[in-house]
């Protein structure tokens, strides 16, 4: 059956470069800029990733760092906290938002 | 993908690792073998679903002591520095201090590989004595430093007992400075994907396992799991096979062939056969491609000699290295 989502894309990441390389290039080299080890380790890196990809309920994302919090060490218990810690501000988000909707409340009724 | 492949997940076409190597133009040669594994048998308290050899409670498969006296001479005549005893669970095999007692001699360093839980079966206070008199390195698994991860891959309860063994390992000296009594860390992930970076886990082993249990320690090593023996049988069980063997050939390395272990060990099965490794040894891929036993060899194999590949050998290259 036919998809918009194929794991077998993620692989080819890369491939979105052909038709602007040169953004593709800059793209690429800032991205493994920031995955490498500098305050926060690679590992701690993947975390937030695994969380974010979950916040922006990416596929290619979530099945990319989920591998690669594994081979950083990682283990599932950390992983779930991770994504608790998305949901949370997910969540958060959302409901104090619930204050704009109080305050509009407000102004219009008696 | 056919309907064979879909129900193993094998991987669509793996170029051959012999195949691999020659694009390369890499031909992989022995160097000087420093390093006699010894592989005393396949008899083990656990049943890791990892286990490239499919050790277990069941295992026949055990090194007898005249095989041991034949290794013994071939490591006096061998000129080796290290003797590396693996298995199974080599302190199951009886004939292992008579083992460590006739090799002392002839190595300056003596291996000797640990699930951490056979030797507290019993067997604790005549081993200590052994490996402490000829100061055995003791080379312990422990794939990670969560309870759930070391238990799947493990056994159920064998985080907890690895534990307790360790503090009494440090009670003993192992892994303390300045007794000489070196204590290391194996660690192999807990399913199909590659280790973390050497350097980091064992900073992070360090530091956990000082904080939380107070356990010190000397090196630790990072391997990813071959895909042989139980380790296979899983993967193709749970569909990850293709996926698997996909990114160790996509991670192929060709700076990591140099310092392989295959070039500079050699590795005697419990029946005193030899192989370039204890991977080709699990697979039955002998050294030169005819069983060799070890009462035949004068001397090491020679370096320049070729060595035996299989596709399992994309582990040890993968990435920085696995070896
Ligand atoms: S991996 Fe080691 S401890 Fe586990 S079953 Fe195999 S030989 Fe035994």
């Amino acid at each position: 059956m036919e998809t918009y989502y194929d794991p077998k894309d993620l692989p080819k990441f890369g491939e979105i470069g052909k038709d602007a390389p040169e953004l593709a290039k800059k793209f690429f080299e800032y991205y493994n800029a920031v995955f490498a080890e500098g305050e926060l380790t690679e590992r701690e890196k993947s975390l937030i990733a695994l969380g974010v990809a979950h916040a922006v309920q990416c596929p290619y994302c979530i099945d990319a760092y989920t591998q690669a919090c594994l081979e950083k060490g990682s283990n599932t218990e950390e992983m779930t906290e991770a994504v608790h810690v998305a949901a949370a501000i997910r969540g958060g988000a959302s409901l104090i938002h619930g204050l704009q909707m109080r305050k509009v409340s407000d102004k219009l009724s008696l | 993908m056919n309907q064979a492949s879909i129900e193993t997940g094998s991987a669509l076409a793996i170029a051959p690792f012999a195949t691999t190597l020659a694009k390369n133009k890499i031909s992989l040669t022995r160097d000087k073998t420093t390093t006699l594994q010894i592989n005393i048998g396949f008899l083990c308290n656990q049943n890791c679903r990892h286990c490239h050899v499919e050790a277990g409670p069941k295992s026949d498969k055990i090194m007898d002591a005249q095989t041991a006296d034949a290794v013994a001479d071939f490591a006096e005549a061998g000129g080796f520095s290290t003797a590396d005893i693996t298995g199974g669970a080599p302190e199951m095999n009886p004939n292992l201090s008579h083992l460590i007692e006739k090799l002392a001699p002839s190595v300056s360093k003596i291996i000797v590989r640990s699930n951490l839980t056979a030797i507290s079966n019993g067997k604790w206070d005549g081993l200590m004595e052994i490996f402490q008199e000829h100061k055995v390195t003791i080379t312990a698994s422990l794939p990670s430093l969560n309870k759930s991860q070391t238990d799947a891959q493990r056994g159920s309860g064998v985080y907890e007992k690895s534990l307790a063994v360790l503090k009494k390992l440090n009670g003993e000296g192992y892994g303390i400075e300045g007794t000489g009594l070196e204590l290391n860390f194996v660690s192999n992930p807990a399913g199909a994907f590659l280790p973390p970076s050497q350097a980091s886990l064992e900073t992070r082993f360090r530091s956990d396992l000082k904080r939380k249990f107070g356990i010190k320690f000397n090196n630790l090593y990072t391997f990813a799991n071959a895909p042989l023996g139980r380790f296979e049988t899983w993967l193709k069980d749970s569909g990850a096979y293709g996926k698997y063997m996909d990114r160790l050939v996509r991670e192929f390395n060709p700076c990591s062939v140099g310092g392989l272990m295959c070039r500079y060990l050699v590795s005697i099965s419990w029946e005193g056969y030899l192989y370039d490794c204890d991977f080709n040894l699990a697979c039955d891929l002998p050294l030169a491609g005819r069983k060799i036993h070890v009462s035949e060899m004068t001397g090491p194999p020679a370096p320049g000699s070729p060595i035996v590949v299989g596709d399992h050998c994309y582990t040890c290259c993968a990435g920085a290295g696995f070896t």
